[in-house]
């Protein structure tokens, strides 16, 4: 069985991160795997632990994207991929999404790819849908637990905001996961030796037998949220009924309740 | 036929989210900004047609909806063929669906098939020099990003809360009308099974007012009963906390969030994590108890309209959001604080 | 001349500051208080292979190098000392002394189920009557059949309670003429009959820790336990303390880095006479004082692990490491507290742990007193390095990795 995972490398989540000249910036705040992607990362080697199967990170980025590949591999990941080209630099979701569909078809023969449920600079969470649609395969989107995994199909469980489905599904398929599949591994000493040497292969647009996908979102514009204008008022009294008591009057008199 | 805005109204067994109703408000304003024009609604799904009938009285011209067998249980590829269609047949120039699960699934499918971009989770619509643009907050909210999409339709998602709902008068009425499923059984790959743990009282997400706990509740004086290892008591005082929270939360008819730093230590489930990696809320009221207001949590509510901190530090982080503060300890402010709503509020 | 860390490095010192950060710091505080060690952390540790990381694949360990070693002392200390002192007795003062001086039977016995986590080792030195002068050690060990009968108590055991090895240091020939050549090294299971062991508490730091007293009262241990031969004790202890103290000063520019990041952030965000401290030129200074210590300090003992790696005989400039480090430290730690105020001096901050913490390492593995009499004698010549019969052996990793 062949599992894909797809990360991407985003600033450190505790960045200050801020609208500086038109750019966003975070100053010399590290990159890191996208927060979100761990979970997919972790999802991906529990179903291969359990099925011996192989699984490949891939990531469209820069050069320094090979790091988080690297932290990939070093959880487990047997191979790590990288896609990169200049053209790519400010993809949009869906352009994203047909490059990754490409690499996944290139790799050949996948079973699973899976996602993070989104980025946390973009904050788009469409790019494993919208992977899926161009692969012409089912989406399997916040899920939270595997159930079961065969060679030719995957019992999950989706959730949503009324509670969870339970879903039986052919393979292949994308699943997006959420937190609840389980806490990301660390790197196991081993697996950083092993992913210290490791030398990840970078594929072009051209490898990939793609011409640039044309992007339809830009961003004209960048800037930082008004600051908020809070006076905060303590609040005290003598006991605790008293305080409770100031505060509601407090409270009631913003009218928010 | 043809429409300005389709509206997908996500719901569930009949019952629309509250951020469906406020997407269908967001497209009446758009309507409005882009020189008038009809505004569409489709509703799929066990419940479709009665949420269908109820979209007229928030004043939407034309409504579809479908409840064929196929479309009983939602799956991404049968929603998303119906909505395509519809949107092709349509033709709008905006294509609007609220930020939920499967909201966002399906603005990603249909984006693909209808070969245009998504705007995700938008707490802003307006037209520039004729264009659309739909501000957007990422990098977790730390930015604020204006964004267009340039092609046709523009599919968008609002972010629950951000756009007012339209009124709703019972006297409007019209017929809805029924759509046949594009894809047979055969084609489509998955299979819902049944449903499990569903959740139950109010969504954080939709929640006008969130009473939210920390690491903090651990700080129980209450003696944990015996048999309990450290670890087992201190999550049985936190749990107590909780407990309390939650009765606060049902005086004031909200929700109950917690930090991830409770949801780590395993007072709380992950359903109810406020924060950067849980859910992004902004209720009127968020009343956080013994949550210190670490950048991650801030992240997810920053953007409520009165936050109340009640910490025994006064040095946390949380206090500078803060429109009221109080510092002391939380199991003691609590039952008071409970107390007093009850009587104000002529609960008691 | 290289000094860039490599990848291997990095991955690693990342993955020890990940585990740090999240696991133990949300509860550190609480333990501390409590002055308790929590019960998952010795499995954690082993689970995740931080109890052998520097050791070879073949004995059970992880197969890095001895910086990585370093590297995690550096990243468990910035978030508590206590953390570190595990991997002091455990790995620095037994496990490579095990290495070093052990057979290969011993090795398997003995080392590999310490590498892999599922024995948890400490060092048995220094006696209620004997700390710096190690010669004074009264603990015997007399030679009964083919083995051996233990007598004495030692003091100041970390994870004394929750070893179950340790390297303990007894005489076994009274009359010798100079004291320091009538010891030898044992590995002693704590579980035989005759070992009882206690807690010390109310430390003055550490006190996350586990700290307490082992007592050996007519112990009967096989001679396959005794460590090199008789006679070698001295020399077997004093190359265990050489990697000890390598953890020690990894350990104490951690904890540097903590005191300077908490002080710049504290300078970031308390204002005094109208703007943030960070702008007040005293603060800069204190602040300036401890960037210089935590670059320097770093510098030692990176150099330190790298003569480890390359098999080069280290004492001295282990001793200097660990010497400046921890000295630096306990004055970082003071000037923190001084930057956070009164605040500082309440254990709402992390800065009054981190100086009473600091105290111990300026004791411990060799007072400063010690460590400065080491380095004049180096330099007057009054004291020379002869060769080892065992020598700590130099990293190569594929031996290590096989």
């Amino acid at each position: 069985m062949k599992i894909v995972v797809a990360i991407k490398q985003t600033p450190d989540s505790a960045a200050k991160v801020v609208a500086d000249g038109g750019q966003v910036a975070w100053g010399d705040a590290p990159l890191e795997m996208n927060p979100w992607d761990e979970f997919a990362v972790e999802a991906a080697l529990l179903q291969a632990d359990a099925q011996e199967a192989e699984v490949t990170a891939i990531s469209v980025g820069g050069e320094s994207a090979k790091e988080a590949l690297k932290t990939a591999l070093a959880m487990g990941a047997q191979q790590a991929i990288l896609i990169s080209d200049p053209a790519l630099a400010n993809a949009d979701s869906q352009a994203i999404a047909k490059v990754l569909a490409a690499a996944i078809r290139k790799i050949g023969e996948v079973d699973l790819a899976f996602f993070g449920r989104q980025a946390i600079d973009g904050d788009m969470g469409v790019t494993g849908a919208m992977t899926a649609r161009v692969l012409g395969w089912p989406m399997l989107g916040l899920v939270a637990a595997v159930q079961a995994l065969s060679t030719d199909s995957i019992r999950v469980e989706c959730s949503f905001e009324e509670g969870r489905q339970v879903v039986d599904c052919k393979l292949p398929a994308v699943v997006s996961v959420s937190k609840d599949i389980s806490e990301p591994r660390y790197p196991s000493f081993m697996g950083i030796r092993k992913a210290s040497r490791a030398v990840i292969p970078t594929w072009s647009l051209g490898d990939l037998g793609l011409a640039a996908p044309a992007s339809v979102v830009v961003w004209p514009q960048v800037a930082n949220p008004p600051a908020r204008q809070v006076t905060t008022e303590m609040v005290s009294g003598g006991t605790a009924k008293e305080i409770a008591e100031n505060l509601v009057d407090k409270i009631l008199a913003e009218k928010v309740l | 036929m043809s429409a300005k805005i389709l509206v997908f109204i996500d719901q569930f067994k009949g019952a629309a989210l509250p951020a469906a109703w406020e997407a269908l408000g967001a497209g009446q304003m758009l309507a409005g900004l882009l020189g008038g024009g009809e505004v569409a609604a489709l509703v799929i799904g066990t419940g479709a047609q009665a949420v269908a009938s109820q979209a007229f009285g928030y004043g939407v011209e034309s409504v579809y909806y479908s409840e064929d067998p196929s479309l009983a249980d939602y799956r991404p590829e049968p929603y998303g063929a119906l909505l395509v269609k519809l949107a092709r047949e349509l033709a709008p120039q905006v294509l609007l669906l609220p930020t939920s699960v499967r909201g966002r699934e399906l603005a990603a499918q249909a984006a693909i098939d209808l070969e245009t971009g998504v705007l995700a989770d938008v707490t802003e619509l307006a037209v520039e020099n004729g264009k659309l643009v739909a501000t957007r907050p990422v990098y977790s909210g730390k930015v604020l990003a204006k964004t267009i999409c340039q092609a046709t339709p523009q599919v968008i998602t609002t972010r629950g809360r951000a756009f007012a709902r339209p009124a709703f008068d019972s006297s409007r009425s019209g017929a809805p009308v029924s759509l046949a499923a594009v894809l047979e059984e055969g084609q489509i790959a998955a299979r819902v099974v049944g449903y499990t743990q569903s959740e139950g009282g109010v969504s954080l997400a939709d929640a006008a007012v969130i009473v939210s706990g920390g690491r903090g509740l651990a700080n129980n004086p209450a003696a944990a009963p015996g048999g309990l290892d450290e670890k087992q008591a201190e999550i049985w005082r936190a749990q107590q906390g909780f407990t309390l929270l939650g009765e606060l939360a049902g005086v004031l008819g909200g929700a109950v969030g917690a930090s991830r730093a409770a949801v780590d230590a395993g007072y709380i489930s992950y359903d109810h994590q406020v924060g950067q990696t849980g859910k992004l809320v902004s209720p009127d009221l968020y009343i956080a108890c013994g949550i210190s207001g670490a950048i991650q949590h801030q992240a997810g509510m920053r953007s409520s309209k009165v936050i109340v901190a009640i910490n025994k530090d006064g040095e946390a982080p949380i206090f500078k959001l803060a429109r009221f503060g109080v510092v002391g300890d939380v199991y003691a402010i609590l039952p008071a604080l409970i107390e007093a709503f009850k009587q104000r509020l002529g609960k008691a | 001349m290289d000094f860039t860390l490599t990848e291997e490095h990095r991955l690693a010192q990342q993955m020890v500051r990940e585990f740090a950060e999240r696991e133990i710091a949300p509860i550190i505080q609480d333990c501390d208080r409590q002055q308790r060690m929590a019960d998952f952390v010795l499995p954690r540790l082993g689970e995740l292979g931080i109890l052998g990381i520097c050791l070879p694949i073949r004995y059970g360990g992880q197969g890095l190098d001895y910086l990585a070693l370093g590297l995690a002392c550096e990243e468990l200390e910035a978030v508590d000392t206590s953390l570190r002192v595990v991997l002091s007795v455990h790995v620095g003062l037994n496990s490579l002394g095990l290495l070093q001086w052990g057979t290969e039977e011993q090795k398997q016995r003995l080392l590999k189920p310490q590498a892999e986590g599922k024995k948890i080792a400490c060092f048995g030195l220094t006696e209620s009557g004997a700390g710096s002068d190690v010669a004074a050690i009264q603990s015997t060990a007399r030679r009964v059949g083919d083995g051996y009968l233990l007598n004495g108590e030692k003091m100041w055991i970390s994870l004394a309670t929750r070893a179950d090895h340790c390297l303990w240091v007894a005489r076994t020939d009274p009359q010798a003429a100079d004291p320091h050549d009538g010891l030898s090294a044992f590995l002693v299971e704590l579980d035989r009959p005759g070992v009882s062991r206690g807690d010390l508490h109310h430390k003055l730091g550490v006190r996350a820790g586990s700290t307490g007293w082992i007592a050996c009262q007519d112990v009967l241990i096989p001679e396959a336990n005794r460590i090199g031969l008789e006679g070698e004790g001295f020399k077997i202890a004093m190359s265990c303390l050489d990697n000890g103290r390598y953890t020690v000063a990894a350990g104490a520019t951690g904890l540097i880095r903590a005191c300077l990041e908490a002080s710049v952030k504290y300078a970031h965000e308390r204002k005094a006479f109208g703007r943030e401290i960070g702008k007040l030129q005293l603060v800069q200074q204190k602040i300036a004082l401890m960037v210089q210590s935590y670059d320097a300090a770093r510098l030692f003992y990176l150099r330190a692990g790298w003569m480890k790696n390359e098999g080069l005989r280290n004492t001295r400039e282990t001793s200097l490491a660990k010497w400046f480090a921890t000295d630096a430290s306990f004055e970082a730690a003071s000037q923190a507290v001084q930057i956070h105020g009164a605040y500082g001096y309440s254990d709402e901050y992390p800065v009054e742990r981190y100086l009473r913490n600091s105290k111990g390492a300026v004791i411990y593995e060799g007072t400063s007193e010690i460590h400065m009499l080491m380095q004049a004698g180096y330099a007057l010549g009054l004291r020379q390095d002869a060769a080892l019969r065992c020598e700590l052996p130099a990293y190569d990793p594929k031996t290590w990795q096989e």
